[in-house]
């Protein structure tokens, strides 16, 4: 039942008239796919990133140079997205958590990361430096360019479908169970024949595969990089906000949280289009959450139908 | 050639002064509170902006409006944390945290909102007024600056290890529960060193302005800063944040004339990161 | 079964542990007791992988663990349990254990089925499904056991599972540690309590200042002079002597 609902609501953008409504709806779908990628990690893991922008913006990069200057099919930039994210996560994660970095360290050394790989970026000519780099417009299915946003949209919502599925097993499955044991009590997991280390990087890689497709969708969609849209700190922070106002550690979380960002977005433009003031809006909302309702807006659906579990920020 | 890496040398230690007060505050805070002030950078922002603005509309040098701004960034620090972050939070590291970079994104935003995005600089002769010094020129408002910070760092030492409240907050940090005990109420303490660490902020922002530029994103730059001082010097360690910021300040400048301008920057980032990675305990930390 | 010799380790100027030496046989139950700051935490946490030893050589069931990380040890059949309980306290009293469980299934399912099995053998049947945070101070301790038996272990390092109990909570923990001893499992525990030490150890090693001062079967060590010295300050085996 539920399932038929959330379908339902899912596919009315594609009888919309309107491509700018069918724009907001894939804007929406875009932040909770972002969202659900960074509560791999962040939610489910307990792993709280800052700088999740590196994935996304390596993820953009891999994509626009792939297909830029080695003429790839841009199709085929999904897949090396995914492993380049892979393993850019897999790399920070070994070497923070080696180094036993956790909390508040854990999230300030992803924010250098983010910077470390946005001044690369920046400096680099293979990556055009502070110039970017623009994709040739060359509209069709092929090309994975769209002339119709509610192609765009479709692909968005596989996406997304594709990094709720990874959060639902992780709620089911050994894998799951272990980053939660992590996530509650590192010494405790260890004694029960947990590896830490590697239950966090893999989490992290995870995590970080699945947003840098993101990236290449993004760079698909607007055809156009440069370090700030890849790298930069508001990427990261609506990837958190989107998470953590939803519901860090929960599945649903992050649609929620989109829909509520984009909602209050859209609502807030209407009355003040001052720039800074939706943004400003998202994080009283942050703070009035973290205040009262930790779990997020999904913690309360759980509360009122009375299941336990879930997850608990740690 | 040589004078150019002088020059470049100096000029990182001067601006390191002023970078050493922003990081004591940082690390004040971090010392007695056991928190990580994600927001700092923003409040940087807002007391350039305070300064600023009385600079432009009314006049006041940032130098005579020091004081004035230092005090009233304590009493928005004071506030901030007694009844924001203190309440926010319930004490849990993870909703510090995310507490503190919602103001962060709250202050920034405001400050967009208020201002628009353009960067702004004082007008005057100040900024430009230059010291011949042999065959070096050095800019006055960083020799001020460098000269200002170090003596209010000496200042806030003094406070802290001579005074009794000083004494009071440091046994706060210590032991919060014994503290209780004697009389102290932790929670009023933890305001006022989160005011003073964010006051250190207010004079470090009028000593800034004259030399540098103020924008509602500054704030994400100087965080950085901040903490790779903090962690390079030692999480909570006062001569840590002081000789931490003058290498940060040295590393900047020098990586900025060695690098170039766009590849500078990665200096400080790379540097947060191998001390994490390496030596958590930073230059001046106790080992764990 | 364990063989640890020659286990030390310095905190700063402090000897924590010193050239420490024990023997485990299988299917026995040894008990290590000791005054407060005697060291015996910092053994089992060497022992378990925790903490790096400075010197000295562990080997379980003939194989070198000595600084094999805690999880590394845990597979290979040795689990401890904390003396300040560890519960995953955002997930159910059954999650928890499902997480020992784990470590010998993929599968969720019989992880889950062998999990409720050993929260109900254990006595945790009526909180399966409640929060780990709910627990007493006496379910919590029941659940740190648990957890550990799900990884089906050959060995089990007990820290004070019986401190904080009440004495008939106490007996149900005796109970329970015999039982697991019949079900086929090794116990080194550490403990305060003597009567408990007294009813389950085949083998008391003492540790005072870091170094073992006596062993042997409870009542031997119960008249050793050495033991009673280290427990009430020198020269009180003699005075408890003069006065008998």
């Amino acid at each position: 039942m539920k399932w038929v609902l959330v379908g339902g609501v899912a596919a009315v953008p594609f009888v919309l008239p309107s491509q700018s409504m069918v724009n907001i709806a894939m804007l929406t779908a875009f932040s909770a796919f972002l969202g659900q990628c960074w509560n791999i990690a962040g939610g489910f893991g307990g792993l709280t990133s800052f700088g999740h922008a590196v994935f996304f913006g390596s993820g953009a990069y891999t994509g626009a140079i792939l297909q830029t200057r080695y003429g790839v099919n841009p199709w085929v930039g999904l897949p090396a997205a995914f492993l380049v994210g892979g393993l850019v996560g897999a790399g920070i994660g070994a070497a923070s958590f080696r180094a036993g970095l956790r909390g508040s360290y854990f999230a300030l050394v992803t924010l250098a990361f983010a910077e470390v790989f946005r001044v690369l970026s920046n400096s680099l000519e293979f990556t055009q430096g502070g110039l970017g780099i623009a994709i040739p417009l060359k509209v069709s299915a092929w090309n994975f360019q769209f002339a119709d946003r509610r192609a765009t949209y479709a692909v968005v919502l596989v996406l997304l479908a594709v990094a709720s599925g990874v959060a639902v097993w992780l709620t089911k499955g050994r894998m799951g169970a272990r980053l939660a044991a992590v996530r509650e009590n590192e010494d405790a997991a260890a004694a029960l024949g947990v590896d830490i280390v590697r239950t966090k990087t893999w989490a992290l890689a995870l995590s970080g595969g699945l947003a840098a497709m993101g990236g290449v969708v993004y760079g698909q969609t607007y055809l156009y990089i440069d370090p700030s849209i890849g790298f930069g700190t508001e990427r990261s922070v609506e990837m958190l906000l989107v998470a953590m106002i939803g519901g860090a550690g929960t599945v649903w979380g992050p649609v929620l949280g989109a829909v509520v960002l984009h909602v209050v977005a859209d609502v807030s433009r209407a009355f003040i289009a001052t720039p800074g003031f939706a943004p400003m809006v998202y994080g009283v909302v942050l703070l009035v959450i973290i205040a009262v309702l930790p779990q997020g807006l999904a913690g309360v659906w759980a509360q009122v139908r009375g299941t336990p579990g879930g997850a608990r920020d740690a | 050639m040589l004078e150019i890496y002088t020059a470049a040398l100096i000029n990182g230690l001067l601006i390191g002064g002023v970078y050493a007060l922003v990081a004591l505050g940082l690390t004040l805070i971090y010392g007695v509170l056991h928190i990580v002030n994600f927001a700092h950078g923003s409040l940087l922002m807002v007391a350039m902006f305070a300064a600023w603005v009385l600079a432009e509309k009314a006049g006041v040098s940032p130098y005579a409006a020091l004081p004035v701004v230092a005090c009233g960034m304590f009493a928005v620090g004071w506030a901030l944390y007694r009844y924001v972050i203190g309440r926010v939070s319930r004490g849990e590291d993870r909703a510090i945290l995310l507490a503190t970079l919602g103001v962060s994104v709250v202050l920034d935003n405001l400050f967009l909102a208020i201002f628009g995005g353009d960067t702004r600089q004082i007008e005057g002769d100040l900024t430009f007024a230059m010291w011949e010094v042999g065959p070096l020129l050095l800019a006055v408002p960083k020799v001020i600056a460098f000269g200002v910070s170090l003596v209010l760092a000496g200042g806030l030492w003094a406070f802290m290890a001579r005074t009794d409240m000083g004494r009071a907050i440091r046994a706060v940090a210590k032991e919060p529960e014994g503290a209780r005990l004697m009389g102290i109420r932790p929670e009023r303490v933890f305001a006022l060193a989160y005011g003073i660490g964010i006051g250190c902020l207010g004079a470090a922002g009028c000593l800034l302005l004259p030399s540098f530029f103020v924008s509602p994103h500054v704030g994400s730059v100087f965080v950085l800063v901040a903490f790779t001082i903090v962690v390079l010097g030692g999480m909570g360690s006062f001569p840590g944040a002081v000789v931490g910021g003058l290498l940060i300040g040295v590393t900047e400048s020098l990586g900025g004339l060695v690098l170039g301008e766009s590849l500078g920057p990665i200096g400080i980032s790379l540097v947060f990161i191998a001390v994490l990675l390496l030596r958590p305990t930073g230059l001046f930390g106790a080992a764990r | 079964m364990l063989e640890v010799r020659g286990l030390s380790k310095r905190f700063g100027g402090l000897q924590a542990v010193d050239d420490v030496a024990l023997d485990v046989p299988q299917g026995r139950i040894v008990a290590l007791i000791g005054p407060n700051g005697a060291g015996k935490t910092t053994s089992f946490a060497m022992i378990a992988g925790f903490v790096r030893p400075d010197a000295g050589r562990i080997v379980f069931e003939g194989r070198e663990v000595t600084g094999a990380r805690a999880d590394q040890i845990a597979a290979l059949g040795m689990v401890r349990t904390f003396q300040i309980t560890q519960p995953f306290a955002g997930l159910s009293v059954a999650e928890n254990i499902r997480v020992g469980a784990f470590l010998r299934t993929a599968d969720a399912a019989e992880a889950m089925a062998q999990a409720r099995a050993v929260g109900a053998a254990l006595g945790l049947g009526a909180m399966l499904d409640r929060p780990a945070a709910a627990l007493t101070v006496a379910g919590r301790k029941r659940l740190e056991v648990a957890r550990a038996l799900a990884t089906r272990p050959r060995m089990l390092l007990l820290d004070e599972v019986m401190a904080g109990l009440n004495p008939s909570e106490i007996h149900e923990i005796v109970a329970m540690i015999r039982g697991i001893r019949e079900g086929g499992v090794t116990v080194l525990l550490i403990e305060h309590i003597m009567q408990a030490v007294a009813a389950l150890a085949d083998d008391v090693y003492v540790l005072a200042q870091g170094a073992v001062i006596a062993q042997g079967t409870p009542r031997a060590i119960a008249d050793d002079p050495a033991v009673i010295e280290a427990y009430l300050g020198r020269g009180a085996a003699a005075r408890l002597a003069a006065h008998a």
